[in-house]
């Protein structure tokens, strides 16, 4: 009991030694980025990387309130107690004004939390679960990717054209995948009650046993096959399901199976005919788009990623929330970021007064293969405004915020 | 019928990978009784050196070829593995090289990462076996067909080293009594070399294998960790045809499961883990762990004693250096202080039962969570004030604890460890699973202090009291006729019985406070965060409570509360880094080489070496193992070892 209290006492010693440390704060304006940098790389580089591109470019053009913007990249490992502890140290020692950042709907949520309750801005970039604006939905919690909701109806509308009529349904056993599924229910029955959903599976997040759910699919014999899964589930799932004729003559529709993240592993054996959202940026020809995909690609020589896209918007939202506010008072800012509108590569975007959503769209097109890699082809942007649902919902919606 | 058989052969298929990583496991265990943590990153480093290697050699052959190279490259990874970390821990206590196979999955996942980029990989196909043949109409891809016929040949060739040749007889040996196997002149180092890049190579081939079924990502090494514990230990510890049929087992009711259970997906390897060790404490092929059977290893501990008077004013001046940090320190370092004193309850009500009870629980996240989610849910549901639901949290977290507690307590060792690492996961997958009620991982928000506390200094200040309190509460039960029991019924479970003391109640009893305790660090946790999700119930967070017991030092009483003040501390430091992994996994593997005792101990012996700290009692400091003493036992033969029989 003695040696590890002097242990500790040298360490807060230590930590106190840090906080004298701190920087000049007046010079910079501060935003508090917290991610899983390492738990998934794979998604938070090319994150980071659209809001560096959006960083230099804001900063080139005389930056926020005539001081540049900074963004401070923490680590949390993945876990919401630790991206709580770290959002406490940016807002307090770090003297950012506000807060973004996060893949993770969990810890976006624990984020969401607190910044409520410490009366703190926070811009949830990524997460996509639905409760975050709506059933959870706080004041001080604005989001700005498009989310589970609105991507599910996209695909249900294309799925309604259809004369499929039994479905099965597959996604990774957790909230995202359940809201994705209820969502696309909801959706399709909304549009086609005749439909009839013949089997729903459940694989573990990056556990699936794809063999297995092939013939649990197979055996149901659904007209067409709504899937979820993601990443290296997505990858198995698809070859298991090529390799058994799983998606011959069916129809398929896959939720972010389009983004470059998920596509570009497949390589030649992507799902060809698949309708999925996605981002095809080898694709976009109009001005906004296109001016934003050279950049990317003459600043790292590679395609961006749906994440790219994100960050760079994240960096604009924040810089127009900021400029419209005219200050960096949390109050003024979120009153700045209710109807806030924003130029960004896919058009103007709105962040919506009354649940803090951004009405942020997705690229919905049918999987084909191109020089041995997965793009989209007859895609169109479907703009997220149309997919949300009607005011008075929203407010039914959205009790913790009232 | 056809879709009968056709499941089946999927199951058998899955089984392949599944059984060849176990198995390597399995004979590690067997031979060195190391529970190797670091075998997922061996089975992922298979699945992208296969890669790579697929990639350069073409054709049938050049896959096969890669399949076996992959499987050796990783045999030799392991093997300088074992040389640089290893051997030179093998003497430290009992699960101590656990921690130092910690420090080699964060090393190992930096490098990867390093090496082949932060994107998933999808395997490449096997040549001449991408397509399927229909059998009884159901089609069957080839390669699953290839994967079922080569399973068995691996079994036989394993089966023919270990039970026909010297090697295995040697193995063999040394898996039932390596003491007698080094006494009769087996240089044992190169045994355990050898059966660990067996363990490994076997460990690649899995990953290997499996590419074109998948393909490698940088997640691999944890998501296939829980799987192998559970075949191994479904199999019995050290056992390989027990790992085949337990493989087997698990991946054919899997594939049922999928069917006809869809959402089982997360809990059924467990609840069948749990049922056979019910039924069989044992594993399937295990055979019974023999207390002491392989020998105390290290040196014994010394008895614990109350604190003198200077130590007593050390620790008043440091709690007192603590209750003025909102005087002279940040708003954050007191959050961060909080979290670490959490953090530390939390892994000293482990250590209660770790140290003195002897019962390793690879679950115990399963009460710091529970209490958690019990004041949680007390909150969100029945608005309850938050000083009751933060009181009846321990309680609750106390109660899963009893009742966990009852239904593990007649199993030992590891095999008690697994128990309660399956209860654990039970209990996370209720919680993950029960979205109505528990929100399911998106878990429950908003659960923040009373208007009194809720802001940084009073918190700090109640946690302090409650976390502080805790600690001292645990170390004067330490002290107590009970905490006496306790370490009678570990160090000596026959005496202590004739002594008239009720062993497993003593052990049980233990258990159910040391779960109260974890609960009560558990709602300091959800109220500090104001919000709790099912991460908070993860394996990963046992796993961080039993790392820095060993690194604090296990058979200390302070190895817990220095062990985690340190890790948490140099976690927020190096969090900031790009490679932070890779720096703390070699700071941990550097801590392990350096200081098997763990830090306390080692500082420890330090302060007496240079004469700070007296040692408390000079007879016992001698009582060491004599292999380690033998030359201080020369130099000093006028004091006679009493105890050469440690």
């Amino acid at each position: 009991m003695k040696i590890q209290q002097l242990i500790t006492s040298a360490l807060v010693a230590a930590a106190i030694g840090l906080t004298g440390m701190s920087a000049n704060a007046a010079d910079t304006i501060k935003i508090g980025e917290i991610n899983h940098y390492k738990r998934m790389a794979a998604f938070a580089g090319p994150y980071k990387n659209g809001i560096e591109l959006g960083l230099q470019e804001i900063n080139d053009a005389g930056g926020v309130l005539g001081k540049p913007l900074e963004f401070i990249y923490r680590d949390d490992q993945g876990k919401p107690g630790e991206a709580v502890k770290i959002a406490e140290e940016l807002m307090t020692r770090e003297e950012a004004v506000m807060l973004t950042g996060t893949i993770l709907s969990h810890v976006g949520l624990a984020i969401s939390s607190y910044a409520a309750e410490k009366k703190h801005l926070y811009l949830a970039s990524e997460p996509l679960a639905d409760s975050l604006v709506w059933e959870k939905g706080n004041e001080y919690t604005f989001r700005l990717r498009s989310s589970t909701y609105m991507q599910a109806a996209m695909l249900a509308e294309e799925a309604a054209k259809t004369d499929a009529k039994t479905y099965a349904t597959i996604a990774p056993n957790y909230a995202y995948g359940k809201d994705a599924v209820a969502a696309f229910k909801k959706a399709l029955t909304a549009l086609k009650p005749e439909v009839e959903f013949v089997t729903e599976q459940w694989p573990a997040l990056f556990k699936i046993d794809a063999g297995a759910e092939v013939q649990a699919i197979e055996r149901a014999k659904p007209d067409a096959i709504y899937n979820v899964t993601f990443g290296g589930d997505l990858a198995k799932f698809v070859r298991e399901g090529t390799t058994r004729g799983l998606f011959e003559g069916r129809h398929a529709y896959g939720l972010l199976t389009g983004e470059p993240e998920y596509l570009e592993p497949l390589a030649d054996e992507a799902p060809v005919g698949w309708v999925v959202t996605g981002y095809p940026w080898y694709d976009l020809t109009d001005e906004s788009n296109k001016a934003f995909v050279d950049a990317y690609q003459a600043k790292y020589e590679e395609g961006p990623k749906i994440g790219s896209l994100v960050g760079y918007m994240t960096a604009q939202s924040i810089a127009a929330g900021i400029t419209k506010a005219g200050s960096t008072d949390t109050d003024a800012m979120i009153a700045a970021f209710k109807g806030l509108e924003v130029d960004t590569p896919v058009g103007k975007i709105t962040f919506r007064g009354q649940d803090h959503q951004s009405t942020m769209g997705a690229f919905v097109g049918t999987v084909a293969l191109k020089d041995g890699a997965g793009v989209l082809v007859d895609w169109k942007y479907k703009d997220g405004a149309d997919y949300l649902p009607s005011d008075e919902e929203v407010k039914k919606l959205r009790p913790a915020a009232e | 019928m056809g879709l009968f058989v056709a499941q089946v052969l999927t199951g058998l298929a899955n089984a392949a990978a599944l059984f060849l990583v176990a198995s390597g496991l399995s004979l590690i265990f067997g031979v060195t009784r190391i529970v190797n943590f670091a075998h997922g990153s061996f089975y992922m480093l298979g699945a992208f050196i296969g890669y790579s290697l697929m990639q350069v050699l073409p054709g049938m052959f050049g896959f096969w070829a890669s399949v076996v190279l992959a499987g050796l490259a990783v045999g030799v990874i392991g093997v300088i593995v074992e040389i640089c970390v290893l051997r030179p821990v093998y003497k430290a206590p009992e699960l101590f090289q656990l921690v130092a196979t910690f420090g080699v999955i964060l090393v190992i996942q930096d490098l990867a990462l390093l090496t082949w980029g932060a994107d998933d990989v999808l395997g490449p196909r096997a040549p001449g076996l991408k397509g399927i043949v229909r059998i009884m109409d159901e089609p069957v891809p080839k390669y699953d067909l290839a994967l079922i016929a080569i399973t068995p040949f691996i079994l036989f060739g394993l089966w023919y080293l270990i039970a026909r040749t010297r090697v295995g007889i040697l193995v063999r040996a040394a898996t039932q009594d390596r003491e007698m196997v080094g006494a009769l002149g087996v240089n044992q180092a190169w045994l355990f070399t050898g059966v660990f890049f067996l363990g490994a190579t076997l460990a690649g081939l899995g990953g290997a294998i499996q590419l074109p079924k998948g393909g490698a990502d940088l997640l691999m090494d944890f998501n296939i960790l829980a799987a192998i514990f559970v075949v191994v230990v479904i199999g019995g510890m050290g056992s390989l045809p027990g790992a085949y049929v337990a493989a087997v087992l698990i991946s054919v009711l899997n594939v049922f499961g999928v069917t006809y259970l869809p959402q089982s997906t997360l809990v059924l390897m467990f609840v069948v883990m749990a049922v056979v060790l019910m039924i069989k404490p044992y594993g399937l092929f295990g055979r019974e762990e023999v207390a002491g059977e392989h020998g105390q290893v290290g040196e014994p501990e010394r008895p614990i004693k109350p604190a003198g008077i200077k130590v007593r004013v050390l620790v008043a001046v440091g709690i007192l250096l603590l209750a003025l940090l909102p005087v002279f320190g940040s708003s954050f370092s007191q959050v961060l202080t909080a979290d670490v004193i959490i953090f530390c309850l939390f892994a000293a009500s482990l250590h209660f039962i770790l140290g003195l009870g002897g019962l390793v629980s690879f679950g115990h996240a399963a009460y710091f969570g529970g209490g958690a989610y019990v004041a949680a849910l007390l909150v969100s549901y029945l608005q309850t004030p938050m000083e009751i639901a933060f009181l009846l949290a321990p309680v609750g977290a106390g109660f899963a604890a009893f009742i966990i507690g009852w239904l593990c307590m007649r199993l030992t060792g590891v095999y008690f460890a697994m128990l309660t690492l399956a209860f654990a996961q039970l209990l996370w997958s209720l919680v993950y699973q029960w979205g109505e009620f528990t929100g399911g991982d998106d878990g429950l928000v908003d659960i923040w202090p009373s208007e009194w506390l809720n802001s940084t200094t009073p918190y700090y200040y109640f946690t302090l009291v409650f976390g502080i309190g805790g600690i001292l509460l645990l170390r004067h039960v330490a002290h107590s006729p009970f905490g006496y029991a306790l370490r009678a019924s570990r160090d000596s479970a026959r005496q202590a019985e004739a002594t008239g003391i009720n062993t497993k109640r003593v052990q049980w009893l233990a258990f159910t406070f040391a779960g109260a305790v974890a609960g009560l660090s558990g709602a300091l946790f959800v109220f500090s965060k104001g919000s709790v999700f099912p991460t908070e119930l993860e394996v990963a967070r046992s796993f961080d409570a039993l790392i820095v017991i060993f690194l604090g030092g296990v058979k200390t009483l302070s190895g817990a509360i220095v062990g985690g003040a340190s890790l948490e501390y140099a976690k927020d430091f190096l969090t900031r880094f790009e490679y932070w992994r890779l720096t703390l996994g070699l700071i941990i593997i550097f801590v392990v080489i350096l200081a098997p005792e763990g830090i306390s101990g080692t500082l420890r012996k330090l302060a007496e070496r240079i004469g700070i700290m007296k040692d408390p009692d000079s007879n016992h400091s001698k009582i060491r193992n004599p292999a380690v003493n033998a030359k201080a036992h020369t130099r000093e033969n006028t004091r006679e070892n009493t105890r050469e029989d440690p």
